[in-house]
């Protein structure tokens, strides 16, 4: 049923550190390498080694000069799927395929129900859902629901590949909808934002802007090396002498 | 947003379909218009063949079409489910309608009931088309008020037209029809103005800011995750060059409103040949005319993942 759960028990998501991320793309490629073996596989290439390559990819990685009157910076910025609490690519669904889970919030597609209208692509202002031309149904971000839920995984495991790739402790997954959550403390620690609010798609995953411009930082140079005393006594002859 | 052909046609097929059932509907089932078998058969005819190419060429659409019967059962929440539905539903009043009026050349009754029924089905029907497009938040130029009543005025206006154009063919054309059409035209040509003005002057409070969660100052995109053009960009990163939007909603004009209405007024008093043939000639031009201008429909608007991309 494309109507949404009027209440989650959990409201699993990820929060992303836009100040940490340092754009390396290991999230995106442990993403695509866990996912095309997962839930919703394969996440087709097409013409991978051509000149017009494309494919399916849940995680995207952009790079923003963000320019204030502070000066500029470079921001790196991982987009997927924002897990939203009222999202409407569920309910323009027309065939039930997509749906959000009452259990812990996570939006998915049932492959099989999907007839590739591409409706749900369009309600989404995040450009969370890339279709696959290949087999002609919607794909998107599952959360890893076959990892973080994955007996056979060590419990360290259990989160989504691309959180256990980063390697800066840039992304963190948890449920926002506690708020003791650790993930819920550093969002309210960092203030953390949601993406496009005036849209009221309510985003569960929430994104930690950049630090402030610091002035800690090492503006006082070095001091300068010390001229070399000259000497006198035998020392300084040797270094008359040395110095001729 | 990408103008796929298959949708392109669609809308505007079943639109003309729908605008002409409703008033043979509503005019074939009280005696307005006669029940005559090949006036009947031809515009019935052409109603729901309208109507079953586009449903079909929206299936061509789909990445899965041998799915599309599960499409009517989300009808609680989808508007594109419920078009489905309506759709459908609508096919039962119309067959029985059609069986009466047509074949059996009855008038009033239960053929009025059931033409009535035809009518309010093309009604909703076409206003689930326009709430799946005037629905969706992302594209602000479909996210507004003059989505709606653009779908209904554009399915009465190439309905009447139709009609008209199948009246006088059949000699049986009035001057009040044709008034009527000139005055839906000149209609359907002042929304389609208004609704271009409010999208030129569209404030969209969405900006690459809000999209990133980078307050203040300003985000350029420096670089793209992918190098060539994905699936978002080909589907909603389509853009169209302003020259080529100035000359297309020229275009679009003259064909969906300009010329129709000068054929339409030059058929006033004619002989019986000129104006069928001016009529049949205006309701053809305006049909093209307006695959034109629901090809601009798709092709202006912009959705909210092009802010990602820096477009």
């Amino acid at each position: 049923m494309t109507c949404l759960p009027a209440h989650t028990d959990k409201r699993l998501g990820l929060v992303i550190d836009l100040d940490t991320c340092v754009g390396c793309q290991a999230c995106v490629t442990a993403c695509k390498e866990w996912n095309t073996g997962g839930h919703m596989a394969p996440l087709t290439d097409i013409d991978p080694y051509g000149g017009n390559v494309d494919g399916v990819w849940f995680n995207r990685v952009h790079s923003y000069e963000h320019t204030t009157e502070m000066g500029g910076r470079t921001v790196n910025f991982p987009r997927s799927c924002l897990h939203c609490e009222t999202p409407a690519c569920v309910t323009v669904c027309p065939t039930g395929a997509s749906y959000k889970r009452a259990s812990d919030g996570i939006v998915l597609i049932d492959e099989d129900k999907c007839i590739g209208c591409k409706l749900c692509s369009w309600a989404c202002p995040y450009g969370a859902r890339e279709f696959d031309t290949d087999v002609g149904v919607m794909k998107k971000c599952t959360l890893c629901v076959d990892r973080i839920y994955n007996d056979n995984l060590a419990e360290d495991d259990r989160v989504p590949a691309c959180v256990a790739a980063c390697p800066t402790s840039a992304r963190h997954f948890g449920d926002l909808g506690d708020p003791l959550s650790a993930v819920s403390q550093l969002v309210a620690e960092r203030g953390g934002v949601d993406l496009m609010p005036e849209m009221g798609y309510h985003p569960t995953n929430k994104y930690l802007p950049p630090r402030a411009h610091t002035t800690r930082a090492a503006s006082v140079p070095a001091p300068a090396l010390e001229p070399v005393r000259t000497e006198g006594g035998f020392l300084g002859w040797v270094d008359r002498m040395l110095s001729n | 947003m990408h103008p796929a052909f298959s949708v392109v046609f669609f809308t505007t097929a079943t639109g003309a379909g729908y605008g002409l059932l409703a008033l043979l509907g509503v005019l074939g089932g009280v005696g307005a218009i006669p029940a005559d078998f090949w006036l009947g058969l031809i515009s019935m005819g052409l109603a729901l063949g309208l109507i079953a190419a586009g449903l079909l060429s929206s299936t061509g659409h789909l990445g899965r079409p041998e799915r599309a019967w599960r499409a009517f059962s989300q009808w609680r929440s989808s508007w594109l489910s419920r078009e489905g539905v309506a759709s459908v539903v609508t096919f039962v009043p119309a067959g029985l309608f059609g069986i009466g009026w047509v074949f059996f050349g009855h008038t009033g009754g239960w053929v009025a009931i059931a033409g009535l029924l035809a009518a309010i089905g093309a009604v909703v029907t076409v206003c689930t088309t326009g709430m799946i497009y005037a629905s969706l938040k992302p594209i602000a130029q479909w996210h507004s008020r003059y989505t709606l009543p653009g779908y209904l005025i554009f399915s009465a206006m190439t309905g009447g037209v139709l009609l008209n154009a199948l009246l006088q063919f059949f000699a049986i054309g009035s001057n009040t029809l044709l008034a009527g059409c000139v005055l839906l035209t000149g209609l359907g040509w002042g929304w389609k103005l208004a609704t271009w003005r409010y999208n030129d002057r569209l404030e969209i409070p969405t900006t690459a800011n809000t999209a990133t969660g980078l307050a203040g100052g300003t985000v350029r995109s420096m670089e793209w995750p992918h190098t060539e053009e994905n699936y978002l960009l080909k589907e909603m990163g389509f853009r169209i060059a302003r020259k080529h939007s100035v000359r297309l909603r020229q275009i679009a004009q003259l064909l969906a409103f300009g010329l129709p209405i000068v054929l339409l007024l030059a058929a006033f008093g004619l002989p019986w040949l000129f104006v069928a043939v001016l009529s049949i000639l205006a309701a053809v031009i305006q049909f093209a005319g307006m695959l034109v201008e629901r090809w601009l429909f798709f092709a202006e608007a912009k959705h909210t993942v092009t802010l990602y991309y820096g477009r």
